[in-house]
């Protein structure tokens, strides 16, 4: 059961870290629409929420295995 | 950047053409494997026409067991070896052989053993050396202390209790760094001193690299570290760069190396990281980590603690990420491969077959991707370490 529970836990993360990760692209695809001139910028930041948010979910994935 | 377009076109097209065989290298043992399976299962669906329920059952187990083989084979691909192994034939008329070459093991057990790999006969003998007796593990690839008839002692929850000696072996990943490391140092080696030759003109393959060297200098080391201490830091940051993506693409080869997933490596990539930050850091950086300024005396006790921790979990997270993805990149191109011998139809081969082309060019963008991300947290890192007063808001230039 407990097992069970943390899977259900880490699932719950990764759904949250795609949800951040889909607003960052989405948010980065709005100001590069905005700003075109801008996008080497946006992109750069972009990516490094993303791989931000990405390191919390591989650590949840870690945590539970 | 000058490349005459059609040596780039014949890459571009080498590249794809060569993409599937990439692709499907690797499964060779597994598809002679599967195979002798498939004539198995068919030899017993022929039996079940007359036995019914006996086989039946049979027929479900050496499903699960095909299935367990591909785990096996996933998992063999994601782990360290000793020995460099290419491929295998010959499976089904009983005596396998495998293509590849052996590495020097080098132990340390109650005084120095060294010898060749091949003394394992591929993990399936004992090999002795001094009077001590060492067998390689299937399940992680290490070498474990055992006696003559090579036997591991297994508690109830399947965790291996044999000893194991310290091993400073040559395995396949370090084989791959410094195999590597040699090609960086002739590429670079070269791209430098073309510039005196040509009159500060790069030639040959350094006029692939001299734009991304460019690149990393102007877009990740200036803007992050700024322009006083940018050039301390370029040599950490090109090495890091060049040697993720080396190791990533060779990732992607037929070769079937792993190393940029195995956590030592990444770990050991993140600690150096780690210690650059620590030792060159200024006052400032100390002076946000223990005293934070502009917050009450109260939010500066806990604030301490937590940004502490906050720079070990830094480079932590560069380690995971780096890790994570290679390894999943590998797994998921794996199983994808594994998807015909479970399809076991006209279906499978084309679906696995589109399914893993797409996926190698996203492995090709992952790998570039991954090394790109790491360079620019690390610069990041060294920033935040060298910053010379502190500023409002999120501003950095």
């Amino acid at each position: 059961m407990e097992g069970t529970l943390n899977l259900v836990g880490a699932g719950l993360i990764v759904i949250g870290a795609g949800l951040g990760i889909g607003r960052i692209g989405g948010s980065a695809m709005d100001a590069i629409a905005r700003q075109p001139e801008a996008s080497g910028k946006i992109q750069t930041a972009m990516l490094i929420a993303a791989a931000l948010i990405e390191g919390i979910g591989f650590a949840a994935l870690f945590a539970v295995k | 950047m000058v490349i005459s377009k059609h040596p780039l076109r014949f890459i571009l097209t080498a590249l794809i053409a060569g993409l599937p065989l990439f692709s499907f290298a690797n499964i060779v043992s597994d598809s002679t494997k599967v195979h002798a399976e498939t004539i198995h299962l068919v030899s017993d669906s022929a039996k079940v026409v007359t036995e019914t329920a006996t086989t039946t059952k049979e027929l479900v187990s050496k499903e699960d067991l095909a299935a367990e083989e591909r785990a096996e084979f996933i998992q063999h691909h994601l782990l360290d070896s000793h020995d460099f192994h290419l491929f295998s034939y010959g499976k089904e008329s009983g005596h396998e052989k495998h293509i590849g070459f052996p590495l020097p093991v080098i132990l340390w057990e109650d005084g120095l053993h060294f010898f060749m790999s091949s003394k394992f006969n591929h993990g399936e003998a004992v090999a002795e050396s001094n009077g001590k007796y060492f067998a390689i593990n299937h399940h992680n690839g290490m070498i474990y202390n055992t006696g003559a008839k090579g036997t591991f002692n297994v508690d109830e929850k399947h965790h291996t209790t044999n000893t194991k000696p310290i091993d400073f072996s040559m395995t396949k990943s370090i084989v791959m760094i410094l195999i590597v490391a040699l090609l960086m140092l002739v590429i670079f080696r070269n791209l430098g001193k073309s510039y005196a030759k040509n009159g500060g003109i790069a030639t040959g393959v350094g006029r692939f690299f001299e734009p991304l060297v460019l690149y990393i200098r102007d877009e990740i080391a200036i803007p992050n570290i700024g322009e006083k201490h940018y050039k301390k830091y370029m040599s950490h940051l090109l090495t890091v760069f060049f040697f993720i993506w080396f190791l990533n693409m060779f990732g992607l080869t037929p070769l079937g190396v792993n190393v940029t997933g195995n956590i030592a490596i990444t770990a050991a990539l993140a600690i150096i990281t780690y210690l650059i930050t620590t030792f060159t850091a200024n006052r400032n950086y100390w002076g946000h980590i223990f005293w934070m300024p502009g917050v009450p005396v109260p939010m500066k006790i806990i604030l301490a603690p937590i940004e502490f921790l906050g720079t070990i979990i830094k480079p932590f997270s560069l380690m995971i990420r780096l890790y994570a993805n290679m390894l999943a990149g590998h797994v998921v191109l794996m199983s994808i491969i594994a998807l015909m011998y479970t399809f076991n139809s006209p279906i499978g081969s084309p679906l696995s077959f589109v399914l893993a082309f797409v996926l190698s060019i996203l492995e090709i963008l992952v790998a570039l991707l991954q090394a790109y991300i790491f360079t620019m947290l690390t610069a990041l890192y060294f920033g935040a370490a060298k910053e010379e007063h502190h500023h409002e808001g999120a501003d950095h230039h």
